[in-house]
């Protein structure tokens, strides 16, 4: 609770003394943020390439690639790596392969392999495939929902409702998505309160995360904090996620106040910043609402700026940035991480 | 064009040697030729006495001196260490303020070196007070390959802020890693309100072949318009500005917002 010496918070009650004196609290505040904002001393980034990634590539990707990089990518010191999608292949194609990959991966110790399970099929199918963990896929836009998964916003969350009860019974953890928290390519603005009621609904069904989704990169530091602001209110930072799309090059910024411990002003105390970061290796995967555009934020350049504030994430850059050169080889493309694009030219005096 | 965006400062050129920069050579001829707006300021670079003279010559109002925070850096890049280049900065300093000519100082290698690695705030701190203290107005901190994260940025101007006034300083942050907006947004977030960039992000990075160097005007305006920050300038206007730049370069934009303009939304 902000810079006070915790023997005065021990001794005082504290929201009696904000009440007595107001001037207080803003004296505390100003002083934090002169003196620099406080982030977590551990973030665990979840690496989504295997799948949101390679989702958005045109050539289907031969099944023994995906299941190359996932293996190299359980070897980085990652925590979560999202391997695959239970869609219907007439809808992506590019997942077809589900369930030969999961079963195809080596699975590392303390590394969980969430898969998308849209609905009970694919959840069902998931199970058999040796699913530990899946996620739902909701979104804060009618539109983009209509025209995405083919339902409205409301019957999108009975279907998941159905999911996670199921997953529930099997102690299956499910993780939850909202697309579109920051704008949305169909009706643009998105209201900062209907992210805050998918987001709400998802955690009070059972997800133990809910990751917010920039989802056309269109999101800035202002909107970033004001949707997050809002969110918290309905579900706790512990339980948030971001992941952001860096079509606008906002990703990082993004990120970096997502991390930032945020002041709220109602209630006192401020609750604590984000904590989980979506990226994916080499940021495969670009957007389909902006042809030519990059898409998921890279995986490289997201640890680079965390391990540059001292911030652990348990993972290992140079392992990374293989698992990066190995999938752009395999796709025939070049890396969309500038510190991959950078490395090794500067790292006789930067390791 | 950038002089009808709302830009208030567009630097011009840079009266260097031509011997050392050819691109640069027809410094006098870009600075009599452009159509100065009111209210926009177009400094250029003035290494030396002579560069100085040239500018002045060539209708310049006001100048910028460009120190180092590496020994090596110096050496390398100005062929003389960072005492020997403040000599001569004096020398530009002192008869730029006769003359009324305000001066801009740079610190590069302000987040690291690419001879020397990490480079001590304290050592990007002495440098910058000295040439506030010389009479620089204000003094822009370069990250020059782009090495910085929020991390060590946060640190250095900690550091220099205990030195330099934060309404003094200006933050030049290279993209080379990525890292330009969340450094400038930390710097911000500091107090410091003067950005350094690049429209399209013009510029490579000369130690890392390849790789991106300045930060983006448009990106960079973006998040600052996002943010409720107010910059005067017009984003669509220097996209087109951008646009320009790089079709008579045959190449494109380093910019990911004017790359992503009008596809979306």
């Amino acid at each position: 609770m902000g810079n006070v010496p915790t023997t005065v918070k021990h001794c005082l009650s504290y929201e009696q003394l904000i009440q007595d004196y107001p001037w207080l609290r803003r004296w505390l505040l100003e002083e934090k943020t002169i003196t620099g904002h406080e982030y977590p001393k551990f973030v665990k980034v979840v690496e989504v390439g295997p799948r949101d990634g390679l989702q958005n590539e045109k050539e289907i990707v031969p099944t023994g690639v995906k299941i190359q990089l996932i293996d190299m990518l359980s070897g980085t010191g990652l925590s979560v790596i999202e391997a695959t999608s239970f869609v219907s292949s007439k809808w992506v194609p590019q997942m077809a392969d589900h369930t030969d990959v999961l079963r195809g991966i080596q699975r590392a110790p303390h590394v969980q392999y969430p898969v998308l399970t849209p609905n009970m099929q694919g959840f069902q199918d998931a199970v058999a495939a040796g699913a530990t963990e899946v996620a739902v896929f909701g979104s804060a836009s009618e539109t983009f929902s209509k025209k995405n998964i083919n339902c409205s916003i409301d019957e999108s969350m009975l279907r998941f409702e159905d999911v996670i009860n199921t997953a529930k019974e099997r102690q299956i953890p499910v993780r939850g998505y909202v697309s579109c928290a920051l704008g949305c390519p169909h009706e643009g603005y998105i209201e900062p309160s209907k992210v805050a009621e998918v987001a709400k609904k998802l955690y009070e069904m059972g997800c133990y995360e809910i990751s917010l989704g920039d989802t056309i990169g269109v999101g800035t530091p202002g909107s970033m904090f004001k949707m997050l602001q809002t969110v918290m209110k309905e579900v706790p930072a512990d339980a948030l996620a971001v992941h952001c799309h860096d079509t606008y090059g906002q990703a990082l910024p993004n990120i970096l106040t997502a991390l930032q411990k945020q002041y709220a002003e109602d209630p006192w105390p401020y609750t604590m910043g984000v904590c989980v970061v979506d990226s994916a290796v080499a940021g495969l995967g670009g957007c389909p609402y902006a042809p030519g555009s990059s898409g998921n934020v890279s995986t490289e350049d997201v640890l680079y700026m965390l391990h540059g504030m001292g911030i652990e994430t348990g993972a290992n850059l140079a392992k990374v940035i293989e698992a990066g050169d190995f999938i752009c080889n395999a796709l025939c493309r070049k890396t969309n991480s500038k510190v991959a694009r950078a490395r090794g030219r500067h790292c006789d005096v930067f390791p | 064009m950038l002089s009808g965006t709302g830009l208030s400062v567009i630097e011009a050129t840079s009266f260097v040697s031509s011997k050392w920069v050819p691109q640069m050579a027809d410094h006098t001829d870009v600075l009599r030729g452009i159509q100065r707006a009111p209210h926009v300021q177009y400094p250029v670079l003035t290494p030396n006495m002579q560069g100085f003279q040239d500018a002045v010559a060539a209708g310049a109002t006001e100048v910028a001196v460009f120190g180092s925070a590496s020994e090596t850096f110096s050496k390398k890049n100005i062929n003389c260490s960072i005492d020997e280049s403040m000599l001569r900065f004096e020398d530009v300093i002192n008869t730029a303020k006769e003359q009324q000519i305000p001066v801009r100082g740079y610190v590069s290698c302000a987040l690291g070196c690419p001879h020397e690695g990490y480079i001590e705030p304290s050592k990007v701190a002495e440098v910058a007070k000295k040439l506030y203290e010389m009479g620089c107005y204000e003094i822009s901190l370069g990250d020059t390959i782009g090495v910085g994260t929020p991390g060590s940025m946060f640190k250095m101007l900690q550091t220099v802020m205990k030195e330099v006034p934060a309404d003094a300083l200006a933050v030049h942050c290279h993209d080379t890693y990525g890292q330009a907006l969340p450094n400038i947004l930390t710097a911000l977030q500091m107090g410091v309100c003067v950005v350094d960039s690049a429209v399209a992000g013009l510029g490579g990075c000369p130690y890392a072949p390849g790789s991106s160097g300045n930060v983006s005007t448009e990106d960079v305006l973006y998040m600052l318009h996002g943010m409720g920050i107010e910059t005067g300038a017009n984003l669509a206007k220097v996209i087109e500005a951008g646009d320009f730049i790089c079709n008579a370069l045959c190449r494109k934009t380093n910019s990911k917002v004017a790359r992503a303009r009008g596809r979306t939304l």
